[in-house]
């Protein structure tokens, strides 16, 4: 914390003010880890999941959780539906983000807006919106469904993240593969793709923790079978108990581990060592 | 450079996909719209404004829509509040440790939503973390109860979940501000908080409006904080739509107030796209 404001004082010399800004800064990072902190302490917590202090802390949670076989079978189901849905969005979402870059179309504006819309709509148009389209179809409600739901909403990352890649990309390496006599199909996967190797990672982890988490959209496309946030939030509504926070912790150091693994790859291909201290 | 066989190959799936799954269902909520439920809970496709006028005449949509509007006001407001100077710190303020305090405003992000609002129920509720705490230190000797199912825990915990999502645009629209033009207002005498409001806050507002778009259209269509944390008069607008097509099965006045918010939120996104344009610099 010193290391802070000392850093603040040296860059502009106004400690007074930028003192305010790290008591705010501080504020407002213990009001986001605060619940994450309860969830996790509590998932260690004998007695339930409120109550101060806490009491007894023990491992049972997890016990119970490992063997607690529906929990687990949702678990099976939401990483089947996050790498189908991956796959849809990225079959889609690359494609589409080179046809923005290159292509001219007429619908081209509407389309851009149709692709991006689900990223900022609330879930719950997203999701009505595709049951009525089952309904109509008369396509049975399954884990099927969620994946198509997730796929779609989810082509919107695949997009703005490839998008954003080949704005970057220099069009010439292309060019000379296709003057040197390669096809498109050839130069696609050979100069194309490696170029936008980390956009398309990026796009691929994010994809699929959002479909882990994803909840208001399959809220609506549900059949039989639950996914994680689903099963979760059946018992949520029938009573709680620390369970949930272990398995809330383990999904959560999964995530991080994720994160860690991604930036390290992103640091070591953009070579810089300094860029991987700073952030691992 | 490309050839015409090319721009088809990487249009015509998308588009194709994108019409079935994206384009077609908004038009088939525009026509159960329209349609009505029979008294023995069949659709029946008869073109009528029915819905609509049951809309604009029950007063308890009017009052809940509004009340989701406040609620949505209210998380946009504190999600600014706390993701704009915190966002203001990083970028002027944090110096080496810019990159790691970044990534911790993410982290939260990576716990699932319905894990968060559950972890605040667990702090809210009468016998949660707080109460039981509150009366161990000996300030309250009995629970607050307005804590948990209350407007106030629906804010709390949007404002939990939305501020990351404010504070992202805020932060990269002041990355982008050219440091010189600070420098500048500096050496040609303005003092720090004239130089604040006039040369960067002016430069951020594109950020701002993003932001305040998130919070506000995100939260505006939520109905799992409501069900979880709300309460009776924590009621959202997207509740009655779920009940709509679910134990009160009516479709189709599902469909016509999903479509309402959906004018609303599209009408929202033009209007911020407009500000952010009109306050854009470069």
């Amino acid at each position: 914390m010193e290391l802070l404001v000392s850093a603040a004082g040296e860059s502009t010399g106004n400690v007074p003010r930028s003192r305010w800004l790290l008591v705010h800064a501080l504020a407002v990072f213990s009001f986001l880890y605060l619940p994450i902190a309860v969830l996790i302490l509590y998932s260690f917590n004998g007695q339930g999941v409120g109550g101060f202090p806490p009491h007894h802390l023990t491992l049972d949670w997890y016990r119970i959780l490992l063997a607690d076989g529906p929990i687990w079978d949702s678990v099976l189901n939401s990483l089947q539906v996050a790498f189908a849905a991956m796959a849809i969005s990225l079959t889609i979402g690359i494609p589409a983000a080179l046809a923005l870059d290159r292509a001219q179309f007429p619908g081209k504006a509407l389309f851009r807006r149709l692709v991006l819309l689900p990223l900022i709509l609330p879930g719950i148009i997203t999701g009505l919106s595709l049951l009525m389209l089952f309904n109509v179809m008369g396509t049975k409600l399954s884990l099927l469904t969620i994946v198509l739901g997730h796929g779609t909403a989810l082509i919107s990352v695949a997009t703005t993240e490839v998008f954003a890649g080949l704005q970057k990309l220099d069009r010439s390496q292309e060019e000379a593969s296709l003057d040197l006599g390669a096809n498109y199909w050839q130069t696609f996967w050979r100069v194309t793709v490696p170029n936008l190797k980390l956009p398309i990672i990026g796009a691929a982890l994010l994809i699929f923790t959002l479909s882990m988490d994803e909840i208001a959209v399959s809220f609506f496309l549900i059949g039989r079978d639950n996914t994680l946030p689903l099963e979760i939030w059946g018992r949520l509504r029938r009573g709680i108990t620390p369970e949930i926070n272990a398995v809330s912790t383990i999904i959560f150091v999964f995530s991080l581990v994720t994160i860690v693994v991604w930036y390290r790859l992103r640091a070591r291909s953009e070579g810089t060592e300094d860029f991987e201290a700073r952030v691992v | 450079m490309f050839s015409r066989a090319y721009k088809t190959v990487v249009t015509v799936p998308p588009l194709l996909w994108v019409t079935v799954f994206l384009l077609v269902p908004y038009l088939l909520m525009f026509c159960y719209s329209f349609w009505s439920v029979s008294p023995e809970q069949v659709i029946v496709h008869s073109w009528n404004l029915d819905n609509y006028k049951e809309l604009l005449q029950k007063t308890v949509y009017w009052q809940t829509l509004l009340r989701s509007m406040w609620i949505a006001a209210r998380v946009m407001l504190f999600s600014l509040l706390l993701g704009y100077p915190l966002a203001y710190f990083l970028s002027f303020y944090a110096g080496r440790r810019k990159d790691l305090l970044y990534q911790m405003v993410i982290i939260p992000l990576w716990v699932s939503y319905l894990v968060r609002a559950y972890a605040w129920k667990t702090i809210l509720g009468s016998d949660g973390v707080l109460n039981t705490l509150l009366q161990y230190v000996h300030l309250t000797r009995h629970p607050l109860d307005f804590l948990l199912y209350s407007p106030f825990a629906v804010v709390l915990t949007l404002t939990h979940i939305y501020t990351p999502f404010a504070f992202l645009p805020i932060y990269a629209a002041l990355e982008h501000i050219p440091r010189n033009l600070v420098e500048a207002s500096h050496d040609l005498g303005a003092t720090p908080v004239q130089t604040f409001w006039k040369v960067t806050f002016p430069l951020s507002i594109p950020g701002v409006v993003a932001g305040a778009t998130f919070a506000f259209v995100l939260s505006l269509g939520d109905f799992l904080a409501p069900l979880l944390l709300g309460g009776p008069s924590g009621i959202m607008i997207s509740n009655i739509v779920v009940s709509l097509f679910g134990a009160a099965y009516n479709w189709p006045l599902g469909a016509a107030i999903s479509l309402g918010m959906l004018v609303i939120v599209v009408s929202l996104l033009f209007l911020s796209e407009r500000l952010e344009k009109k306050w854009s610099f470069s």
